[in-house]
């Protein structure tokens, strides 16, 4: 049998945009395009270009452009990470929160979405994803205040401990970099359990019986195929989660107190109460910047395990 | 290189029996085809042999093996599936040595024997690729050559060739019986295709509604098959309903239709079968062959031609008969020719169970 015989690629129909047959009318191909993609277009300058466009112009003002103050350009607000030694420290908090938080989530969704994948069916299933996607749903700041009621001294979780064992010590660890990682990781969980999932239903149960039949254990088939196969969904729950962790403010700002000084909080303050929206601008554009440059280090890694 | 052995087998999933009392001895070095129709039970068997379905009753022994308890990893089997179920991020070397690095096979020699196992279906030089970049005839042929390069106990085949178009099919089944003759693998293979099964066995087990209903040598189920649902299953049949008369079957319509197989009892009922290309069609003209003393005269009333071969309905005495003919004659019999039909009574079988 020759071994070639079937791996030639058959000729691909052409199914450029222009080529399909419409009725009777037939448009120039560019045109067709254009009209095609023009209300993309259209959304994506309303929604990304504009304001993105506004927020850079006032990264280079010297105040903000709603007040009476005199106008002028300026680079100074970028080199506020020169300026303000302190910015360095908190940027560092705020990597390793978002380090922390993605990486936690990565863990427990991960297994959140594995349990649902494999281990239930039909209706169950459906069932419990919904639960595990509620905190979505929930108002963000009900959501964290309703943790400072649990983590705080003498809160539900003390009460709980105390319940077992009358002179517990406290467990409340409100205002700490724990309490903002928890925080976080409840809120932003569902975006992982959601991609892990989406990779972890397309595995087919025969790929994880064959690795069995080979010898393979439950672990081995985990971290050999499983995790292997599911990690274009770890990798986009990550990004997901760890851009917007970064610039979080209201999680450190409730739960963290005076420990929850953070980028997000710093850059917050500059629009609510310093009203220095250009410096708020460029540390927003400084955090875009550093973050890109993260991801194009490891969009290697990325490219590889996206070209599965 | 073993013998598998199942005993006393019975498998239920809620009320549903889906194997009842399953016992069968698979030879060592054997190719054993369970054929029967969609949801008669053929997948739970093999997946109890390998282990993935418990049964509720019964034994499995591999060799000497009592493996009924031993989970899947343990026994020593080679897999193959309908799907192929290569491990797509992996290269096609690395999948097929992913079953010798859990066996602590690695490097130089676990390099050497993928090889041989790749170059054994003709995959050589297709290491470095990953599943996605071949056609599905040789996914399959990887995912044999996983199965094998461990040398299981047994290897297990779930409609592996299936997925693929009629003319790969053929070519896959000839690899597929050199590689098992050369590795010399008891080979358990699950099919609904009678003709494959029939091609690759050297035995066939018949599997209805979760019974074995008969199991043989090719020859041996094709030609004397025991009920009414192994002749169907396996081809097309002439059935004739009768009574025993003087060590003939008498039909309704007068016919006496002599077998070369014991009968019993005069005025017992008896069903007997006749394989359509069995039966000699001729014109009534023509001299009677020797030993085909069964013979009936009737009248065409349908005639197919398919190129190679014919296929005639004919009606004698209000009993149909469907025959195949090899084309052989200047002209095909046409509807409304008188004919005579004759064939052996060593082909003629009586069925066991009941009309
Ligand atoms: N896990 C299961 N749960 C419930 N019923 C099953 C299960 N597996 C198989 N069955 C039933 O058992 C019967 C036999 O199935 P199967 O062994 O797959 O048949 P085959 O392979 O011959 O088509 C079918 O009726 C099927 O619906
Ligand atoms: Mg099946």
């Amino acid at each position: 049998m020759p071994a070639d015989a079937a791996s030639r690629t058959p000729p691909t129909p052409d199914r450029a945009l222009g080529a399909v047959p419409s009725a009777g009318l037939r448009l120039p191909s560019w045109l067709v395009t254009l009209t095609m993609l023009l209300p993309t277009y259209a959304w994506l300058t309303l929604a990304i270009l504009l304001p993105l466009g506004a927020m850079l112009s006032f990264s280079f003002m010297t105040a903000t452009p709603l007040g009476k103050k005199e106008v002028a350009f300026t680079f100074k607000h970028y080199r506020a990470f020169i300026d303000q030694p302190y910015l360095i420290g908190v940027a560092w908090t705020s990597l390793l929160i978002g380090l922390w938080t993605t990486f936690l989530c990565a863990v427990v969704g991960f297994f959140t979405a594995l349990a649902l994948a494999r281990a239930t069916a039909g209706r169950l299933r459906e069932t419990l994803l919904i639960l595990v996607i509620l905190p979505f749903w929930t108002n963000g700041l009900v959501r964290v205040f309703s943790w400072t009621m649990v983590i705080r001294e003498g809160g539900f979780l003390d009460l709980l401990a105390r319940s077992v064992w009358p002179d517990a010590p406290s467990l409340g660890f409100l205002y700490s970099l724990p309490a903002i990682i928890l925080g976080l990781v409840h809120g932003y969980l569902p975006y992982m359990v959601l991609t892990c999932y989406i990779a972890l239903v397309t595995i087919d149960d025969s790929i994880l019986e064959a690795a069995e039949s080979l010898g393979a254990r439950k672990w081995t088939v985990l971290w050999r195929i499983i995790v292997p196969m599911a990690a274009p969904g770890l990798i986009s729950g990550s990004v997901l989660i760890f851009v917007p962790v970064i610039g979080a403010f209201m999680e450190p700002r409730i739960l963290g107190g005076p420990r929850g000084v953070t980028l997000g909080t710093v850059i917050e303050e500059q629009f609510t109460q310093a009203f220095n929206w250009p410096l708020g601008a460029a540390l927003s554009f400084t955090i875009l910047a550093l973050v890109l440059g993260i991801f194009a280090t490891f969009s290697g890694v990325l490219r590889r395990s996206s070209s599965l | 290189m073993t013998a598998v052995d199942v005993t006393a087998i019975a498998k239920s999933y809620g009320k549903v029996e889906v194997l009842s009392d399953i016992t069968t001895h698979f030879p060592e070095g054997s190719f054993t085809s369970l054929l029967g129709p969609s949801g008669s039970g053929k997948t739970t068997l093999l997946r109890i042999i390998a282990g993935f379905v418990i049964p509720d009753t019964g034994r499995v022994t591999i060799g000497e093996r009592d493996v009924t308890r031993v989970p899947v990893w343990a026994r020593n089997i080679g897999m193959v599936f309908q799907s192929y179920a290569l491990f797509p991020h992996m290269s096609v070397a690395d999948n097929v040595a992913f079953g010798l690095a859990q066996r602590g096979v690695k490097g130089e020699p676990a390099r050497r024997e993928v090889q041989r196992a790749l170059d054994m279906v003709h995959l050589g030089g297709f290491g470095t690729r990953k599943p996605k970049q071949l056609s599905g005839g040789q996914q399959q042929r990887v995912a044999l050559a996983r199965a094998i390069v461990t040398r299981p106990s047994v290897l297990l085949l779930d409609e592996p060739l299936s997925a693929l178009d009629r003319r790969l099919r053929q070519e896959m089944q000839v690899e597929l019986l050199r590689i098992q003759r050369e590795s010399g693998l008891t080979t358990i293979f699950v099919t609904h295709d009678q003709e494959e099964a029939l091609t690759l066995s050297d035995k066939v087990a018949i599997l209805d509604r979760g019974r074995i209903v008969q199991i043989g040598a090719p020859t041996e189920v094709y030609e004397r098959p025991r009920t009414r649902f192994a002749a169907e299953f396996l081809g097309d049949t002439n059935f004739f309903t009768g009574t025993v008369a003087d060590g003939r079957v008498s039909l309704r319509n007068g016919m006496r239709i002599a077998t070369a197989s014991p009968l019993p009892a005069n005025g017992a009922p008896v069903t007997l079968a006749v394989r359509p290309e069995k039966i000699t069609v001729a014109t009534r003209d023509a001299a009677p062959e020797d030993g085909l003393t069964n013979r009936v005269e009737g009248a065409i009333i349908a005639s197919l031609y398919s190129g190679t071969a014919l296929t005639y309905e004919v009606d004698a005495a209000g009993q149909r008969f469907k025959i195949f003919a090899q084309n052989r004659d200047a002209r095909p019999l046409a509807r409304g020719d008188e004919v005579t039909l004759s064939w052996s009574p060593d082909h003629t079988v009586p069925i066991e169970d009941a009309p």
